[in-house]
């Protein structure tokens, strides 16, 4: 039962980190390695605002993602844009400015530990085991998100225009997509959740200015093993990685500190046995 | 021609001469203080200095022979917390290129390992005020010609900060016994870095000794943001101690975590970050009742030193100083009196004055120790009447001084020695313990 919930709670929050980058680079192709930074600077948004400045915690939330997004809209036009034909261009541009968010962050909070407030305070038991409403709350999120994002990509106009490019960039063109624009709408989605991840998550994380490394390795970890680009693989596989976590916490306490380890090396298994990830045929079949 | 050529030389030479015996002359003595300077712990190794330099300038500077030479200190930022390799680069920096005479400080062992032997390279004495693993010290009697230029400045070794903290766990059990009237169930919870191997060892065997339960040993990485998991199997193994050994972030989601899920437990033991007055903020007032060795708590004195210290701290940082703000003692009162009782700035000399001392600093005494073969190791002795450090709890918004309070350390031989520090008060347990 531990490790049922505990590997649903962590794979949520992955799911919730994942899908985003995934989106972006189903899409168009951008490898955003500054993703989990948009998500640290959500977090530090809401301590700033919430916490300096005594604004209401949902108004202060809502600026912070808005404030994201415009700040990867921004990105987006000025750093990926002019670069975006070199895929490898733009994931040393994105490196570059993750590391710019983070001494950013540095500079204005310094190294000190932070913390914001539950958007809902308390926790329930189930069969013994102690859930805080903020962790239900994540995965509820998630599911609505993935909800949310199907409703966008199947049901919208502006989905279709999105799935079009994904299966094919210059016919999309030809159609009279302009395509640069799509790729700077699905980045705002993309950075909008990470913004959202900020909002959701950072009240259970601890904030610093490093705290958007540990998670983009792992994150990196289940969008390889769900399949590059791929959503459904993105979250399948984060419950993988997730319940992972979760057995060798429970099951090796000792060696609690080779959760993150462990995660990888189950990666690269699964990658041995099909190195275009779970889903990556499927994703590829799809386009 | 030839004659006026000769003349110069020996001009020229007499002039060597002088500035080579003479090299107090019109200089500073130049220390560096490296550190993580991004994080609390590096900013109080330069508060620390920053204090001890101007005070000691502010009364006309060190006495070097027949000179007086101020105090010039060097801030290097190691990230050691971060980046083991910068902290290595920061040390070779700061000898190489700011040419300092002296260096302090140092926190994370995995960083100090190659500070110390960059260091030891140049023949620099450097006073660790961080890292508390043995085996730094343990170097220096091994090897003591080429490790003989490091100390501790301060936490004393891990062996001893175990020790303490059996002290402390023997004093919180003791409570949870009077109050509560149940057997002791113990989870042990360390964070994965080198500094506490040599702890969780000492811990796991010692604990059974006590007739307490040892019901487990839970690692997570010191940088863990999630421990929920680990908790709902603390709480599910019955424990009533959680016995924690952390120093980094962890503490902090620990201690939060904890403190939301109401588990039924005393945290008892080292947690860094609990020492800092940020915790309370950092941990939404989760923190509450979290107990740990500290090395200064508002209104503590361990001897005359520490209330004068402690109200200049406060006067000029408004902050209380955790451990590492040590770097002040290490100037003030062990470099500086060494320095001027050699009348040299020659490291040989200055290691040989300074290890046979036995002094005051503003958290005890310092002795430095010797091996089983008689060589120092400049680690630092434990002890009353030395160093014992203290034991603080969070008690609603405060950290207040809990331990020695009416400590016995040796019951035996001694019944009726009793030590108690100016100011303690009474250990307390989490009301949701008692339900």
């Amino acid at each position: 039962m531990n490790i049922l919930i505990t590997g649903l709670i962590t794979g949520s929050m992955l799911a919730l980190l994942a899908i985003g980058f995934s989106l972006i680079f189903g899409v168009a192709r951008i490898i955003n390695i500054a993703h989990t930074a948009f998500y640290m600077v959500a977090a530090y948004c809401i301590f700033f605002l919430s916490i300096r400045l005594g604004l209401n915690p949902f108004l202060s939330m809502l600026i912070a993602v808005t404030l994201v997004t415009v700040t990867g809209l921004v990105v987006y036009k000025l750093v990926i844009d002019p670069i975006r034909e070199h895929e490898g261009a733009v994931l040393i541009a994105t490196i570059a400015l993750a590391m710019f968010l983070q001494e950013v962050i540095l500079q204005l909070f310094t190294g000190d530990y932070r913390s914001i407030d539950f958007m809902i305070g308390g926790f329930f038991t189930i069969g013994g085991y102690k859930i805080f409403y903020q962790q239900l709350l994540t995965f509820g999120v998630v599911l609505i998100i993935l909800l949310a994002l199907w409703f966008l990509l199947m049901k919208t106009r502006l989905g279709l225009a999105i799935r079009s490019m994904a299966e094919d960039r210059e016919v999309a063109n030809l159609m009279g997509m302009n395509e640069s624009r799509l790729a700077m709408i699905t980045l705002a989605i993309s950075v909008a959740l990470a913004g959202i991840t900020g909002v959701v998550i950072g009240p259970l994380m601890v904030l610093n200015p490093h705290m958007w490394e540990d998670p983009l390795i792992i994150m990196m970890a289940v969008v390889v093993l769900g399949g590059l680009g791929s959503i459904k693989g993105s979250f399948v596989a984060a419950f993988i990685l997730g319940f992972t976590e979760a057995l060798v916490v429970f099951l090796v306490p000792t060696g609690a500190f080779l959760k993150g380890p462990v995660a990888l090396i189950i990666m690269i298994l699964v990658l041995l046995i099909r190195p275009e990830g779970l889903f990556g045929v499927a994703f590829e079949e799809e386009r | 021609m030839k004659k006026r050529t000769f003349g110069w030389n020996v001009m020229l030479i007499a002039c060597l001469i002088m500035a080579i015996s003479l090299p107090a002359w019109g200089k500073t003595i130049k220390i560096g203080v490296i550190g993580p300077m991004q994080s609390l712990e590096g900013r109080d190794h330069w508060n620390g200095a920053t204090m001890a330099a101007d005070e000691i300038n502010a009364e006309g500077g060190v006495k070097v022979g027949k000179v007086k030479m101020k105090i010039e200190l060097i801030k290097c930022d190691s990230n050691e917390d971060k980046n083991i390799t910068d902290a290595a680069n920061a040390m070779e920096r700061l000898i190489t290129n700011d040419r300092v005479d002296l260096i302090v400080g140092g926190f994370r062992t995995e960083a100090v390992f190659p500070m110390q032997d960059i260091a030891m390279d140049y023949k620099k004495i450097f006073i660790g005020c961080g890292a508390a693993t043995d085996e730094l010290c343990n170097r220096v009697g091994k090897d003591y010609k080429r490790y003989k230029y490091f100390f501790r400045g301060t936490p004393f070794k891990s062996s001893y900060l175990a020790k303490t903290s059996i002290m402390h766990l023997i004093a919180c059990a003791g409570v949870i016994k009077k109050e509560l009237d149940v057997p002791i169930k113990v989870a042990l919870v360390a964070e994965k870095l080198s500094w506490t191997e040599g702890m969780v060892k000492l811990i796991q065997g010692y604990v059974p000794k006590l007739g307490y339960e040892l019901v487990g040993t839970w690692q997570p990485s010191a940088r863990a943001t999630d421990v929920t998991a680990e908790l709902s199997a603390i709480q599910k193994s019955g424990a009533n101690v959680i016995f924690t050994v952390f120093s980094g972030m962890v503490g902090i989601t620990f201690a939060r975590q904890a403190g939301e899920f109401k588990i039924p437990a005393l945290q008892v033991g080292i947690n860094v970050e609990s020492q800092k007055e940020g915790f309370w903020e950092a941990t939404k007032g989760m923190g509450n009742y979290v107990f740990t060795m500290n090395t200064y708590v508002r209104g503590i004195e361990q001897n005359e030193l520490t209330g004068p210290y402690m109200e200049s701290y406060l006067k000029r940082y408004q902050q209380v100083p955790t451990y590492t703000a040590d770097t002040y003692a290490a100037i003030k009162y062990a470099l500086v009196p060494s320095i001027e009782a050699v009348g040299s700035l020659n490291a040989d000399k200055i290691v040989a004055h300074l290890e046979a001392r036995e002094y005051k600093v503003p958290s005890g005494v310092i002795k430095y120790e010797k091996n089983n073969e008689g060589v120092y190791t400049h680690d630092l002795t434990w002890g009353p009447g030395y160093l014992t450090s203290l034991g603080c709890q969070w008690q609603d918004g405060k950290l207040v001084g809990v331990w020695p309070n009416n400590w016995m350390p040796d019951p035996k031989n001694h019944p009726d020695l009793k030590i108690t520090y100016k100011g303690m008060v009474p250990i307390k347990l989490p009301p949701w313990m008692k339900k």
